[in-house]
């Protein structure tokens, strides 16, 4: 008769660590992740499969930038912002990324109160997240009204290579996008935390399962993952 | 003899903190993340101060290879705070590390091709499509 026994998933048990450790790990009737639950595991391999729909963004902005024989126009001055009487270079991005880190620092110290069942903190801290995830968006809509306005077309500019409409809306969008998403989210998760469902371990409405705080830090993860694309597209976009 | 003794005694040892790392990782986890608060306040603190160079790198202007390579520093030190603190890959089993961020590092071999690619189109949109002198 064949038993169907689940192998040992081999959390409670001595793992080697290092290589041997990675070799065991990923032998055969078991699971390679030790000590990760499915939910962060399938978060890390979904930011994992967005990653390579970012490169491929950047990498075609790359190639477009590197082909083109017009040149290409100067960001800082198209991005510069005249505050007072000074035109500040670059000065509306300088904002939005250090908003976004900050963003990503709040968030960093809710998944800590929430593995601590401090529920309150949690989710201010989670709001705070979201208020400046807002703020990002709102920014970039400002900066894409800006630009619109200034003649920025998907197929065109006044100031050079065509390229550069379509590469800055198909990037910058899709990023918005990720933020956008990200703060539903994030006020999703801390209007559960706030009510305490992770406490009584109450059942989702959608998914029936019951929710732990581990969804704090998976929450987290993604977001973390969207201030990490925007280091990439403010240094390889912007600063570039 | 007491040779193989010394032997033994040193294998127990590194035996015995082979455990103890395993333990201290799986204890980890039954609890979470938890890390310090002002391990976190570090990391934002120099997450502003590398954001705060790479704007400076374009406000006064630098240029050519210094400018590229002080933005491409930045922006790989602030991508590997954020990956190995913030979401706690410092903290994670090298199967897991290994697993997410090998795969991304062959997007490299991606941007190789491309270079290539795109030096040969803008060659070729040179010679055939200069606009008539």
């Amino acid at each position: 008769m064949a038993e169907t026994v689940l192998t040992d998933t081999g959390a409670s048990t001595m793992r080697p660590a290092g290589w041997q450790g990675i070799a065991a790990d990923w032998s055969s009737d078991q699971r390679a992740f030790k000590n990760v639950s499915w939910g962060k595991a399938m978060m890390w391999i979904f930011l994992l499969s967005d990653t390579f729909i970012f490169s491929c963004f950047l990498l075609s902005y790359m190639t477009t930038r590197m082909s083109t024989t017009v040149p290409w126009p100067n960001p800082s001055e198209v991005f510069a912002l005249t505050i007072g009487d000074k035109k500040i270079p670059l000065i509306l991005i300088a904002i939005m990324t250090f908003i976004l880190i900050s963003s990503s620092g709040t968030m960093a110290m809710a998944v800590n109160f929430g593995y601590r069942r401090d529920r309150a903190k949690t989710a201010a801290l989670m709001l705070a997240t979201a208020a400046f995830g807002a703020t990002f968006v709102g920014m970039q809509a400002f900066e894409w009204t800006k630009l619109i306005r200034e003649g920025v077309r998907p197929w065109g500019n006044p100031w050079g290579a065509e390229q550069f409409g379509s590469s800055f809306f198909m990037i910058t969008g899709f990023h918005g996008t990720h933020v956008t998403f990200g703060v539903i989210f994030l006020i999703a998760i801390a209007r559960k935390v706030w009510r305490g469902d992770f406490d009584v371990e109450r059942r989702g409405f959608f998914t029936s399962r019951k929710g732990y705080y581990e969804i704090v830090e998976i929450t987290g993860l993604y977001w973390h993952f969207v201030d990490l694309v925007w280091v990439f597209i403010f240094a390889l976009f912007y600063l570039w | 003899m007491t040779n193989a003794a010394v032997h033994l005694e040193g294998q127990q040892h590194s035996l015995q903190a082979h455990v103890h790392d395993a333990l201290a990782s799986g204890t980890l986890h039954t609890k979470g993340q938890q890390h310090p608060i002002k391990l976190y306040l570090v990391v934002w603190g120099w997450l502003f101060v590398l954001s705060t160079c790479s704007y400076l790198v374009d406000y006064f202007g630098l240029h050519g290879y210094l400018r590229w390579s002080l933005i491409l520093l930045f922006m790989v030190l602030k991508a590997g705070l954020i990956v190995a603190v913030f979401m706690h890959m410092a903290w994670e089993r090298l199967a897991l590390a290994y697993a997410i961020l090998l795969p991304p590092v062959l997007v490299l071999v991606f941007v190789a091709i491309m270079v290539f690619e795109s030096d040969y189109t803008h060659i070729l949109r040179v010679i055939f499509f200069a606009p008539a002198a």
